[in-house]
């Protein structure tokens, strides 16, 4: 399994969907090596994990943001700092090191970070590759074309692959759109959830203010999010300065960092509604539990979403949830408010609605806390171990 | 001894409530309108509705009446029903009058906007029923002398109430847990009243030609009319077998294509072929037979769902709270001398507004069970909420404290 992150040294969704995935999967049987780009201590025991250093660098050091350069310390004592390209290109020679000493069944790789790599054990071990889509360049660019680079390694990576696991319907229509793979090549493999991997949420909230609020009949509206174009916040915004226009005990809290956090507080700044917006930053751990735990509704404003894992993570606080649907989560979750993620009005009408009426955010919870406790990993890695037994009973040599 | 069929068909279509959104409220009053294209639509709801179902039904319905002097059925129209088939489709009105026109079709009387207001406010139900029944007599010539009550909601207060009122006889479902060992097939006494008869459908009868009738996987499948005519003439003690069912069963719950026009066409002459049976009207039965029991039902039973209750209707939150704020609206939509804004308000009291925000079958994944015209439940909940927001707006433009 070749992948770029996993908690607690995770930016985002990716990092905490492998390591989920690859909990189930070793439940079942699977006996899997994680190849990760940089050495740091994971206390995983259900599956070895492999730090990939290219020869001669004996440590790297990561930033916990997505995207930001790695620093790589050779054993000569000198140091270097490599953006993301040149990491690809030194994650992909020392996978290649890897496969010269070792036997795979399945190469199993995770978004374009570690596609390059993929090819070449594909090349090295003549093993099939599956090749897992979380997001593509059109997600992450927030619907527009992206970076050529990028989107060159997908769709060579998708060519070659012989299977492309999607997250979501959403995110295997767009690798069809994008990059003319035939549908059947091309799995959906939802994302999913347990409910015991849950931290409890402890009866003391963080947010005191917000609670107090409460108390005087205001009513919370978060969003948890990177604050980065493919997640819709501006959006957001202009459909709460609606909201406020009729609802003014309303206050939208917003959790996350990213390249947008100046240009969103200028623009509820320029909305009128400063008052009404707190931004927090990146959070962990009781702060960002308690951010869901406080909240009348949860938001998920994205503009392309592959999966949208937190909107779950929302109902498992106690929140229920508004996703747009250009999102995977819009398909496994039933009772949650849907709108498209350009229809401000739309979005702005829903929110006012839960804000405005209790029974209307209970109810939601109710059934939606219902489905969320039906939810397991376990579905996801009965059909990815399908998967494998298929591409390895014609591929073997 | 003769034995009847009873053949009671509902008719109705509630004013399903646009895509009304918070910047429609206060802005634009017209809750009703939604464009043709869109699921909303009540016109064209309308339109398909009697395309596939009213025209071609009535037609045959007209035919049997004609071919059969002993064809006999009642009928329910909602009030709502009625104004939107003026509006829309004059061609289904008149080929019911022409029904009624024959004297062998009884139309039995209920609130003229399908609500379910005798739990809220016996003042509004009972100007409801009087409504419904000037306009049955406006449009067939009848005053009805039986009643049901919204979704068949029937208890010993209503029972009660239609026994002062007057009326003859009324509705029920034939529920196992209000009959216990006794059969549907009989007239009953509703208990604490003096005159008034107690007709109950017989749920089994009824559902397989209701729910059952193009289902390939139901063992009885495929029924026919004189297979059907055989269960009931083996079926032991019975004086009438009670059919109630939707009207929208012939031609649009059973499309054309699973064969149920066939069955009603044949029905008549198959169930004739025996001695002594016979069809009569809802009025006809009670006056043909006496009671055989007194039937007391302390509880609200429906025709919905296993529970048979009201909890499709107000089982959730949303539901509960949304109906409460619209009758506590009642006293000021009264006073402040606006008609059009107490009529808009009586639209909304439709019970189907209720049922479209149900989240028990959407939960359980069962969509087929789901008749809604909106996505999803919160949406009609929405929906409806912000037209009670724009009610608030309206009365308060009157000066009306809200």
């Amino acid at each position: 399994m070749l992948g770029w992150e996993l908690p607690p040294h995770n930016s985002g969704g990716l990092g905490v969907a492998c390591y989920q995935l690859c909990k189930s999967l070793s439940k079942k049987g699977a006996d899997i090596e994680f190849v990760l780009p940089y050495k740091a201590d994971h206390g995983i025991k259900f599956m070895t994990v492999t730090a990939a250093h290219p020869q001669g660098v004996t440590e790297i050091q990561k930033s916990g943001i997505a995207y930001d350069s790695y620093k790589y310390i050779y054993s000569d004592g000198h140091v270097e700092v490599k953006d993301i390209y040149s990491q690809v290109h030194m994650y992909e020679q020392a996978v290649a090191q890897l496969t010269f000493s070792r036997q795979y069944d399945v190469v199993h790789a995770h978004d374009w970070l570690t596609f390059r790599a993929a090819l070449r054990a594909k090349q090295n071990l003549n093993c099939p590759i599956v090749l897992h889509v979380h997001s593509i360049e059109r997600d992450r660019a927030g619907g527009k074309k992206g970076n050529p680079l990028c989107h060159e390694i997908e769709g060579m990576s998708f060519m070659i692959a012989d299977r492309i696991v999607a997250v979501s319907q959403h995110t295997k229509n767009m690798i069809i759109e994008d990059y003319g793979i035939p549908e059947d090549k091309i799995e959906v493999v939802h994302n999913s959830i347990d409910q015991d991997e849950f931290e409890p949420i402890d009866g003391n909230n963080s947010y005191r203010y917000l609670e107090a609020m409460q108390g005087k009949g205001y009513r919370v509206v978060v969003a948890v999010s990177r604050l980065t174009v493919q997640k819709g916040l501006p959006n957001f915004l202009h459909a709460a300065k609606e909201v406020v226009a009729r609802a003014p005990k309303t206050l939208f809290l917003i959790v996350g960092s990213g390249e947008q956090y100046y240009e969103l507080l200028e623009l509820a700044a320029d909305l009128g509604i400063s008052k009404n917006v707190i931004f927090t930053g990146f959070l962990r751990g009781k702060q960002w539990r308690d951010a869901y735990a406080v909240a009348d509704l949860f938001v998920m404003p994205s503009i392309s979403e592959p999966f949208g894992l937190t909107a779950l993570e929302a109902v498992g606080y106690g929140t229920p949830s508004l996703v747009t649907k250009q999102s995977g989560v819009a398909e496994v979750l039933r009772n949650c408010l849907k709108v498209d993620f350009w229809d401000i009005n739309e979005m702005a009408n829903k929110i006012t609605a839960v804000v405005q009426n209790d029974s209307l955010r209970d109810t939601l919870h109710y059934n939606s806390y219902a489905e969320f406790t039906r939810l397991s990993w376990s579905a996801a890695a009965d059909k990815l171990l399908h998967i494998y037994h298929k591409e390895t009973a014609g591929a073997r040599v | 001894m003769s034995r009847a069929i009873v053949l009671y068909l509902h008719v109705h279509q509630p004013y399903r409530i646009r895509h009304y959104s918070i910047f429609d409220a206060g802005v634009d009053h017209r809750y009703f309108d939604a464009d043709y294209d869109h699921r909303t639509s009540n016109e064209r709801i309308m339109h398909k509705v009697a395309e596939k179902s009213y025209v071609p039904t009535n037609r045959r319905l007209i035919k049997l009446l004609n071919d059969h002097p002993e064809f006999k059925l009642s009928l329910s129209i909602t009030g709502t029903a009625i104004d939107q088939m003026e509006a829309w489709s004059p061609e289904a009105l008149q080929s019911f009058k022409d029904l009624a026109a024959t004297g062998r079709v009884e139309i039995v009387g209920e609130t003229y906007h399908h609500s379910l207001a005798f739990f809220y406010s016996k003042e509004e139900f009972e100007n409801q029923v009087n409504m419904h029944k000037k306009k049955i007599q406006d449009m067939f010539g009848q005053t009805p002398k039986v009643l049901r009550n919204t979704e068949l909601a029937y208890n010993n207060d209503i029972a009660y109430w239609a026994d002062k009122a007057g009326y003859k006889g009324i509705l029920a479902e034939g529920w196992d847990k209000v009959l216990g060992w006794r059969s549907p097939n009989f007239v009953y006494r509703p208990a604490f009243t003096d005159n008034i008869r107690l007709l109950m459908k017989n749920y089994k009868l009824s559902d397989d030609i209701a729910f059952r009738f193009g289902d390939r996987s139901w063992a009885g499948w495929p029924l026919t009319a004189d297979k059907f005519s055989h269960w009931l003439n083996e079926s032991g003690d019975a004086t009438n077998f009670n059919l109630f069912m939707d009207y929208e069963t012939f031609g649009e719950h059973q499309w054309d294509e699973s064969g149920i026009f066939g069955f009603l066409e044949h029905l008549p002459n198959e169930w004739l072929k025996k001695e002594g049976n016979t069809f009569m009207t809802v009025s006809e039965a009670i006056d043909a037979f006496e009671p055989v029991d007194q039937v007391d039902t302390p509880f609200t039973t429906t025709w919905a769902d296993a529970e048979r209750d009201l909890s499709a209707w107000l089982g959730n939150g949303m539901q509960a709270s949304s109906i409460t704020a619209l009758y506590e609206l009642e006293d000021r939509i009264k006073h402040c001398g606006d008609l059009q804004l107490l009529e808009d308000w009586r639209k909304l009291q439709a019970s189907d507004n209720f049922y479209y925000m149900c989240t028990k079958w959407f939960n359980d994944g069962d969509i087929h069970a789901y008749f809604s015209p909106y996505e999803n439940p919160y949406d009609a909940f929405i929906a409806f909420m912000n037209a009670y927001h724009d009610l608030l707006f309206r009365l308060s433009e009157k000066g009306v404290e809200v």
